[in-house]
């Protein structure tokens, strides 16, 4: 047994749980913003999360609340049992699951974008799947301070049950090895898709994760590598083959620029050679290729030149720490009215040249070559996917 | 002091007192239901051989005060143009405290937070009631029934309406002006105090048995412009300072950085496109969502080539680059928010100063509030009939004045836009807490989880058939709230002790604010 233990933000939608072992049965000191709506309300859901932990004795807590949901009041206080009771944490206090948050995803869905939000902010996640992201991304990795790592745990599952993040692909970035292998037993079993194993170096690594991931859940979870060092480059095609539940590979420019001693620039050279790597290895082994994040919140084009340059390199997808940033990349990846267009051409190329039954594909004199028939059919999928008519509109 | 009050039932429903601080009451009948009868009032008639040029007066405030014959029971009214920066106030009352004067009402056409210290003279008695806005603590003090008389809340066109039909009686109103001349003219756009228009402070030198106009900066004759004239002005008063001008315009024309409000004032944007109402004007805010969707709006107002004949402010630096931009054809500004506001007033001729009168006041030959095309406002709850309240917190709570937001109601399009929860607490509710507005009145609610469309506009659900918007039922926006908050409590009322009385903007009265707590 611990002495006094707090967890929790004094933020907006949060609260802050203080519990000292106590003898006697467990009591609730309550002061909250929404103290006339929801005291009684939060008493309850604080008292039932202490039965289902067996706490109902032992503990003095004191809340000061600002406006936390029941899922957010769960998992503070269950963090706050666990750390104060450390040798009882086998039992959980779970959240009902919210209708529709299981649904699968195929292994090369769309990934253009995906949004980070911090795993100890719980008034970011309850809105993030509005802004309309291929993926969210609850991390616990490089948004939540040490101390904070066990809470947010708690606070990433509870709201893997309990939010509505839409279509939203829901991803968690588990910590660093070997400590992201802890974070993994709290968050599989719950409605997520694709757990994001950070500075990746080796195969093994995603081998590791991929075999823990086994023994704690019969489901598929997609895995998506994040190389940011130089030995994960090098070892770029063995992560991205390594496992076949691997489905994306994705670039971390922060930490590369830093592991290889250059400073970050706007143009990006000196990540140039690597990001292209990671296109390589990524197609080579089959999974898609994920840009690094763009940090300039407020730089709008930047961030439009950014995408357009990594479409440019082959990537299928770009990382975003802001919600409005979604928009701008979902725009930069549609496909151009003159893409479109030219791949009407060589589509109908291709069906006139069925028809005669001949293996040549030409547009006047030209002929064409299969990756560009490829690229073609590649760029009518997008053009479906964001609405634009596959035939053109008569004029 | 009684405090059960005789109440009955207005046309909404709703309890309200037949008589508040001895004064009789109408209850609200419906919009343009009630007709008011006889004529408007009149200050006392003057003569300019009681006048001299110069009307400084040497002792200050206090001596204006004494000169104007201030005694208990009076009525004292001022204008709110210098929002949060005020500076004259508390030094105002904390001088009639020491005159020993008492049980005074206080008419200001709003209060800020800086006001706070305000409640020692409600609780000592020098001031008997407020008929304003109130908010923050002088709003829970209000609203903890602790005010000697019953509060009156009115929007700013209320305000000008029962000033002129004599439901509110200035007996010393003070301008506080940026700058004016020895003989009390005065306007806003000039000096180190400068606010913008005094639009506000109108009606009080109109109709005001006294005027008193306090500045910082006085100038030789004339004043010009000359938005408050001499000619109604007893006293000028020399101070220090009159206002802080950085509290004036602060905080409020920050674009938000909030993504769910960015994302609900993009819905509004494209909302209005749709609707048909791109290129009509507008009424512009500041803060918030009012603010943001103005930016999305022009985007779409340059891609399409159409500008909009004039915009009602609260102007900010995002109205004037729109008017410079030709976007807009002109501002008509009821208060500015910050400087580019007030230089664009002061230097531009397409950007006019306007009054209460002009824009909001419904007992006058029409007002310009209902030429407005579309008017985008907040609201602190609304509920499942579009009956809107943004007076009281939905802990009963007294939260905010109306200011402007009843008369700008009469728009074509009125659309409150807000998160649909704010700190877990649901603004979608079965029943509002207090009716501020009428069904019929409210239009369109905005949120970041849907869009609903009064079912009364059933030509605005027509034109956003197959709309690539959200579009929801009021009912599914408050299922998705409770869903999310989980159901709140009601909070305690006394539902036979009114604390505060809103005033519709014919003057009768459409709810009553009830004492919180036991």
């Amino acid at each position: 047994m611990q002495g006094k233990v707090r967890v929790g933000r004094d933020a907006k939608e949060d609260l802050i749980v203080e519990l000292a072992p106590a003898p006697g049965p467990s009591e609730i000191q309550l002061e909250s913003s929404v103290a006339t709506f929801y005291g009684s309300r939060i008493r309850e859901v604080v008292r039932q999360t202490l039965a289902a932990l067996g706490r109902e004795s032992g503990a003095a807590l004191s809340i000061r609340d600002r406006g936390a949901l029941d899922w957010v009041i769960q998992a503070r206080v269950e963090a706050a049992v666990h750390l104060a009771f450390p040798e009882q944490s086998g039992r959980e206090a779970l959240p009902a699951l919210l209708d529709g948050a299981r649904f699968e995803v195929p292994r090369d869905r769309m990934r253009r974008s995906r949004l980070y939000l911090p795993g100890d902010q719980p008034d970011l996640m309850v809105n993030a799947g509005l802004f309309g992201p291929d993926g969210v991304i609850l991390d616990l990795e490089d948004a939540v301070a040490p101390p904070q790592k066990l809470a947010a745990r708690y606070l990433v599952r509870n709201a893997l049950r309990a939010v509505d993040f839409g279509r939203a692909e829901r991803m968690v970035r588990i910590n660093q090895l070997p400590r992201g292998l802890e974070d993994l037993p709290a968050v599989v079993t719950q409605p997520v898709h694709t757990i994001l194993v950070p500075k990746a170096e080796r195969g093994a690594d995603v081998i590791a994760v991929a075999a823990r991931i086994r023994e704690l859940t019969e489901r598929t979870i997609w895995l998506m590598p994040i190389l940011e060092s130089a030995l994960g480059i090098e070892n770029a095609y063995a992560i991205a083959a390594a496992d076949e539940t691997v489905a994306a590979l994705a670039f971390g420019a922060e930490d590369f620029t830093r592991d290889i001693g250059a400073a970050r620039t706007d143009e990006g050279r000196e990540s140039f050679v690597a990001r292209s790597r990671v296109v390589l290895a990524a197609r080579a082994a089959g999974v898609q290729p994920i840009d690094t994040v763009y940090s300039d919140v407020g730089n709008e084009a930047g961030l439009i030149a950014a995408t357009r340059e990594a479409i440019g390199l082959g990537f299928d997808g770009k990382g975003c720490i802001h919600p409005r940033q979604v928009r701008t990349i979902h725009e930069a990846f549609r496909p151009s009215d003159k893409e479109v267009a030219y791949a009407r051409k060589v589509r109908r190329a291709m069906a006139e040249a069925e028809q005669r039954g001949d293996g040549v594909i030409s547009i006047g004199s030209k002929m064409i070559d299969p990756p560009v028939v490829a690229r073609a059919l590649r760029v009518l999928g997008l053009a479906e996917f964001y609405g634009i008519p596959l035939e053109e509109v008569s004029r | 002091m009684s405090r059960r009050a005789k109440l009955c039932e207005n046309a909404l429903g709703r309890q309200v007192p037949l008589e508040v601080n001895g004064r009789a009451q109408t209850p609200f009948a419906g919009v343009g239901r009630f007709r008011p009868g006889g004529h408007k009032v009149g200050p006392p008639i003057p003569s300019n051989a009681d006048f001299g040029n110069d009307k400084r007066v040497k002792g200050g405030l206090r001596e204006a005060l004494e000169r104007s014959g201030v005694r208990d029971g009076m009525t004292i009214g001022i204008h709110h143009h210098f929002r949060n920066g005020d500076l004259l106030v508390v030094p105002l009352f904390d001088t009639l405290a020491e005159m020993g004067v008492k049980d005074l009402t206080f008419a200001p056409s709003a209060l800020f937070p800086c006001h706070e210290p305000l409640i020692r003279h409600l609780e000592s008695g020098v001031i008997h009631h407020i008929e304003g806005s109130m908010n923050g603590p002088i709003g829970r003090f209000c609203s903890e029934g602790r005010m000697k008389g019953v509060g009156i809340l009115r929007s700013h066109g209320g305000r000008f309406q029962a000033i002129q039909d004599g439901d509110l009686h200035i007996d010393i109103g003070i301008i506080p002006a940026p700058c004016a001349d020895p003989t009390g003219n005065a306007n806003g756009v000039n000096g180190p105090s400068a606010c913008g228009p005094l639009g506000f402070g109108l009606a009080d030198s109109l109709y005001a048995d006294k005027v008193i106009v306090v500045t910082d900066n006085v100038v030789p004759f004339p004043c010009l412009p000359w938005e408050i004239q001499g000619q109604n002005v007893d006293y000028v008063v020399e101070v220090e300072r009159v206002g802080d001008p950085e509290k004036i315009v602060s905080g409020t024309t920050q674009i938000t950085r909030s993504p769910t409000r960015l994302l609900i004032a993009e819905y509004v944007a494209q909302l209005i496109e749709e609707a048909g109402y791109l290129g009509t004007s507008f009424q512009a805010g500041a803060g918030g969502i009012a603010l943001a969707f103005i930016q999305f709006m022009a985007q779409r107002m340059r891609a399409r080539g159409v500008s909009a004949p004039f915009a009602r402010g609260g102007s900010t630096e995002h109205l004037v680059r729109m008017l410079e931009e030709g976007l807009i054809g002109a501002i008509l500004d009821g208060q500015s928010f910050d400087l580019a506001g007030v230089a664009s007033l002061r230097d531009n001729p397409r950007h006019v100063a306007t009054s209460p009168f002009t824009s909001y006041n419904y007992h006058s030959k029409g007002n310009f509030a209902s030429q407005v095309g579309v008017a985008v406002i907040g609201a602190t709850e609304v509920d499942l009939k579009f009956r809107a309240n943004v007076v009281t917190h939905s802990d009963g709570l007294l939260l905010h004045g109306i200011g402007g937001w009843q008369n700008t109601l009469f728009a074509d399009c009125s659309i409150l836009a807000f998160p649909l929860f704010r700190g877990r607490i649901p603004i979608v509710v079965e029943e509002v807490m207090t009716v501020c507005a009428p069904s019929e009145l409210i239009d369109v609610v905005v949120t970041e989880r849907g869009i609903a469309i009064n079912p009364r506009r059933t030509d605005l659900l027509e034109r956003l058939k197959g709309s690539s918007l959200p579009i929801v039922t009021i009912e599914e926006l408050y299922e998705t709230a409770l869903r999310i908050c989980g159901r709140p409590e009601q909070p305690v009322r006394d539902l036979e002790h009114p604390v505060a009385i809103i005033k519709w903007v014919d003057g009768t009265v459409i709810d009553s604010v009830f004492c919180v707590g036991g």
